[in-house]
């Protein structure tokens, strides 16, 4: 009897793997054919991306993923660490358990609504300081750097609540203050933790939609500043997925693949990373 | 010129003060932006009436349906699996190659973005297996995005569970299985929850998965093969396409509130176990 319900429970646990499997091989099965047929390189390579004559290449996506991902990283980055420095260091525990799940918070909020915001608030805002179109780059990185935010900072507040306390003890007797032992001392050693959370919020950032497609504008062009509107590959797959058919919706799957790859390899180096101790 | 280290504190602590104050200041200007925007319009009939027009009259109860019925099917998967799992890694088996590599799947999948569940959830549900755009096809695609909080949040909650619970229901003749389900489980039950009512919240806030795979009819749905829209989808439509601003504020309004609800209880019940746990 417990050997059947131990079985069964193994069965369970590997049901996320086998989930993991499936994705791979659905969307690999839909979309690697089409790559096959343009060659890879074209696919990869080229801005000609036309349905309807069969021409697809994806590279206007890739650099409008580009874009927007640094820029949210660019804002975000320092934002989220310094967040997570301040929660974990110079707040008491008390007002930190409080502040650290309000942070949290803002992964919870959906992101039409970030969307939503994006373009009724900040696009204007945009449009009316900076000419352009307002759906652009900046407004969509803006966005994207609170909804990454989250990640970073709990990923980081554990990576700095995991640094020994002696050595933050230490530093502290030999005189330093607290921002000098947060800045030499805790900080390099939690840097792995740290870079880990970034990583991930860099997924966060490559594999957001809803709230792109609302706030970037979704021109197909190579964007020349950030007050130019881009279409991400995200973007362009939910935009075009409701009414492609054939090779074309096989091309989407394609981006898929791409996209599906390349957030796996972020996700690799995200667990390598943070398994590195000091 | 040197700054004194005094003097470099202030300023630092400040500026991290300042970071934090204004992410926590982001949040709260989102939710008031909403809020400030759309409770006005939300009104009993708002809740209880069909959608009319498109959205452009009417109230939202068919989405509100729809999100509960995928809400449904996608907890009513992903739980018993999910606890299943944690079951498995917390009291079952010893850290290993096999552990290793299970838990590689589960952080995998809870790094993959929303519109490849979108993707898989539309080619294997409703074209392979023939279940068309529907509830059932939305709630099995949520259920594998959703599957990683769970299992987290309870192998955690399992895991937070005394040693000696186990050692003497053990110590009492009871199989390994007992030992779970009679002492460790009920313990435990608490963060369990937690980790379902965050996959419910995922559930909730989700566009992306349900718009490929459920569709967004604004009938009401009758039954589990019906295309229906959650008030995520809902809300997405109204704003994008201009549909109705008015309604676009009062569904995002609603969508906040059941949010905040929910992260809320989950929080209070995560802390207050916490808590118990210190004290006892």
């Amino acid at each position: 009897m417990d050997r059947i319900i131990s079985k069964l429970l193994f069965f369970a646990a590997c049901s996320s793997i086998a989930i993991l499997a499936l994705i791979a091989l659905f969307i690999f099965k839909e979309g690697v054919p089409i790559m096959v047929k343009s060659g890879l390189g074209n696919f990869l390579f080229s801005q000609d991306w036309s349905p309807l004559e069969g021409r697809f290449g994806i590279l206007t996506f890739m650099v409008g993923s580009l874009w927007i991902t640094a820029g949210s990283l660019v804002l975000g980055v320092p934002l989220g660490v310094a967040c997570a420095v301040f929660l974990a260091v110079f707040v008491h525990r008390r007002a930190a358990m409080i502040l650290k799940p309000a942070i949290e918070l803002l992964a919870g909020i959906p992101s039409v609504v970030y969307g939503f915001l994006g373009v009724m608030w900040l696009a204007p805002i945009i449009r009316e300081r900076f000419g352009g179109p307002g759906l652009s780059i900046l407004a969509a990185s803006c966005v994207l750097a609170i909804m990454i935010l989250p990640t970073i900072v709990s990923v980081s507040i554990d990576a700095i609540q995991a640094v020994p306390r002696s050595y933050r003890e230490g530093s502290l007797a030999l005189g330093a203050t607290e921002w000098q032992t947060a800045w030499r001392v805790t900080l390099p050693a939690a840097r792995s933790g740290i870079l880990a959370g970034v990583i991930l919020g860099m997924g966060r950032a490559v594999g957001e939609t809803m709230a792109v497609i609302m706030i970037s504008g979704n021109a197909t062009q190579i964007p020349h500043s950030i007050f130019d509107s881009v279409r991400t590959l995200t973007a362009n797959i939910a935009i075009e997925m409701g009414y492609a058919v054939g090779e074309h919706r096989e091309a989407l799957f394609a981006t898929g693949v791409v996209l599906f790859f390349f957030i796996m390899i972020l996700n690799v180096v995200a667990l390598r990373v943070s398994r590195r101790k000091f | 010129m040197r700054i004194a280290p005094s003097i470099t504190q202030k300023i630092a602590k400040f500026m991290l003060f300042a970071a934090c104050a204004s992410a926590i200041a982001a949040l709260l200007f989102v939710i008031g932006f909403v809020l400030v925007g759309g409770l006005q319009n939300v009104t009993w009939a708002f809740l209880t009436e069909p959608i009319l027009d498109m959205g452009r009259g009417g109230g939202i109860l068919p989405a509100i349906v729809g999100t509960i019925l995928m809400v449904f099917v996608a907890i009513g998967i992903a739980a018993p699996l999910g606890v299943a799992s944690a079951i498995y890694l917390a009291e079952y088996t010893l850290e290993g190659k096999a552990t290793q590599t299970i838990r590689f799947g589960i952080n995998c999948l809870a790094g993959v973005p929303s519109i490849i569940f979108g993707l898989f959830g539309f080619i294997l549900f409703v074209v392979i297996m023939g279940f068309g755009w529907s509830i059932l096809s939305g709630g099995l695609s949520l259920a594998a995005m959703i599957l990683p909080t769970v299992i987290r949040t309870a192998e955690e909650a399992l895991r937070s569970v005394p040693q000696n619970y186990r050692d003497v229901a053990a110590s009492l003749g009871a199989t390994r299985w007992q030992v779970v389900t009679r002492a460790v489980l009920p313990y435990a039950l608490p963060g369990i929850l937690t980790g379902v009512i965050l996959g419910i919240g995922r559930s909730i806030e989700e566009t992306a998965v349900v718009i490929f795979t459920a569709g967004s009819a604004v009938q009401m749905p009758t039954s589990l093969f019906d295309s229906a829209r959650t008030m995520a989808v809902h809300f997405y439509i109204l704003a994008r396409e201009g549909v109705s601003n008015e309604n676009a504020y009062a569904t995002a309004s609603i969508l906040i509130l059941t949010i905040l609800i929910i992260n809320i209880t989950a929080y209070t019940m995560m802390h207050r176990l916490m808590r118990g746990r210190r004290a006892a």
